[in-house]
């Protein structure tokens, strides 16, 4: 998918915050991002180098948690991880599961610099 | 190293990981702010919007997906000929560059807005809601967005749809949605096209490609079609009277209010 665009909506959100919270530069952000989500977590990365420059979080780090399929079997009364394409029952091979997650595309955390004090040594 | 694409970014933008750290304590100077937006939050807001103007106008509104050429517009055509006057049916088209498909439906008799995306490979919901405008929604039953050609990214945008179709032609590969779980996944119904080839074909197993979309877990009826064939068609266009039927019980009858709130878009 074209990371590009998500990186764009994703520096919009961390603006929304930045600005709620007085920033005056965002040191960090951590993003989850599931295998099923249409967006691949070290491309994102990748792009976000790219895409942060000119904006509050120009110098920010990104950090982002991948996050595995699970899938949920009513008749097993378990959840096992899943490939993509192989959304069965680890035990019993059902296709009948509920896809508990996987799809996530959630900005999770903003570290910020606010103006309200001076800018310490980053660590 | 290529500077274009940002393949030589330095190692430490690059971070990974299977879990968050766990927090030291701060530094005065520094805040942590911990959220649980959605990454494409401005588009599922305009979504959301879209979906309540398809409430208050009681649409039925169908994302019609699938790869390049496998027959979304001729499925539209034929449809509009199988439907005749029981519904009034509007298209939205969206493509890269020409008015091709639109000018098709528009020679059918029913309204089309295109959209030409320039280089961008979806639709989105901004761009839906802008054309939603040119439609006057209170003389449509159902509303088809024939997304861009492409098995990857339309599946990742939310328009405000009710239903998502995918076609997969039988001139494809019957393991693709193996190849695109996401598409396929997401499918609240899907459309094998042109079964009027299976004859001269020795390579599409429809049993497989069901094999396919199973495994998935996506319960979804797998339809077998062909746009050259009316006779094809009955269980297709019954399970959109199914889908328009259970919409209209789930919205209350209201009647049409004057549009008197802005547009605002969430950002330029």
């Amino acid at each position: 998918m074209h990371e590009l665009s998500v990186c764009r909506s994703l520096l919009e959100e961390v603006e929304r915050v930045a600005a709620a919270n007085d920033a005056s530069a965002v040191e960090k952000i951590v993003v989850a991002v599931g295998s099923l989500s249409g967006v691949e977590a070290s491309s994102l990365a990748r792009t976000f180098a790219v895409a942060r420059a000119g904006t509050i979080a120009e110098h920010a780090v990104i950090e982002v948690e991948t996050v595995p399929a699970l899938v949920w079997c009513e008749a097993c009364a378990i959840a096992t991880p899943a490939a993509a394409n192989t959304l069965l029952c680890g035990r019993c091979g059902s296709w009948q599961v509920e896809l508990r997650s996987g799809t996530e595309l959630v900005l999770r955390r903003v570290e910020l610099t606010t103006r309200a004090s001076p800018a310490a040594a980053s660590g | 190293m290529c500077e274009q694409c940002g393949c030589a970014a330095p190692s430490e933008i690059l971070r990974v990981s299977g879990r968050g750290a766990a927090e030291s304590a701060e530094p005065a100077a520094l805040r942590s702010v911990e959220t649980l937006t959605g990454i494409l939050h401005a588009n599922d807001h305009q979504a959301a919007h879209n979906r309540e103007h398809f409430g208050d106008h009681a649409v039925l509104a169908v994302n019609l997906m699938s790869s390049p050429g496998s027959g979304k517009t001729s499925l539209l055509e034929a449809t509009i000929d199988a439907i005749g006057d029981r519904f009034r049916i509007a298209v939205i088209e969206g493509d890269l560059e020409t008015e091709n498909d639109a000018k098709r439906i528009r020679a059918k008799g029913v309204p089309a807005i295109q959209i030409t995306t320039g280089q961008t490979c979806h639709l989105d919901a901004h761009m839906v809601h802008d054309a939603l405008h040119a439609l006057d929604l209170d003389a449509v039953d159902i509303l088809f967005i024939e997304n861009v050609g492409n098995l990857v990214c339309p599946a990742s945008f939310d328009l405000g749809q009710h239903a998502n179709v995918t076609l997969l032609a039988v001139t494809e590969g019957d393991d693709k949605p193996a190849k695109y779980p996401i598409m396929f996944r997401t499918a609240d119904v899907i459309l094998l096209s042109k079964t009027d080839l299976l004859g001269v074909l020795d390579d599409f197993s429809t049993e497989q490609a069901e094999r396919y979309i199973r495994a998935l877990a996506n319960p979804a009826p797998v339809l077998r079609v062909s746009a050259r064939r009316p006779d094809t068609l009955a269980p297709w266009i019954a399970w959109l009277e199914t889908q328009l039927a259970a919409r209209r019980r789930s919205w209350p009858r209201q009647p049409y209010r004057a549009q008197t709130h802005v547009h605002r878009r969430a950002a330029e």
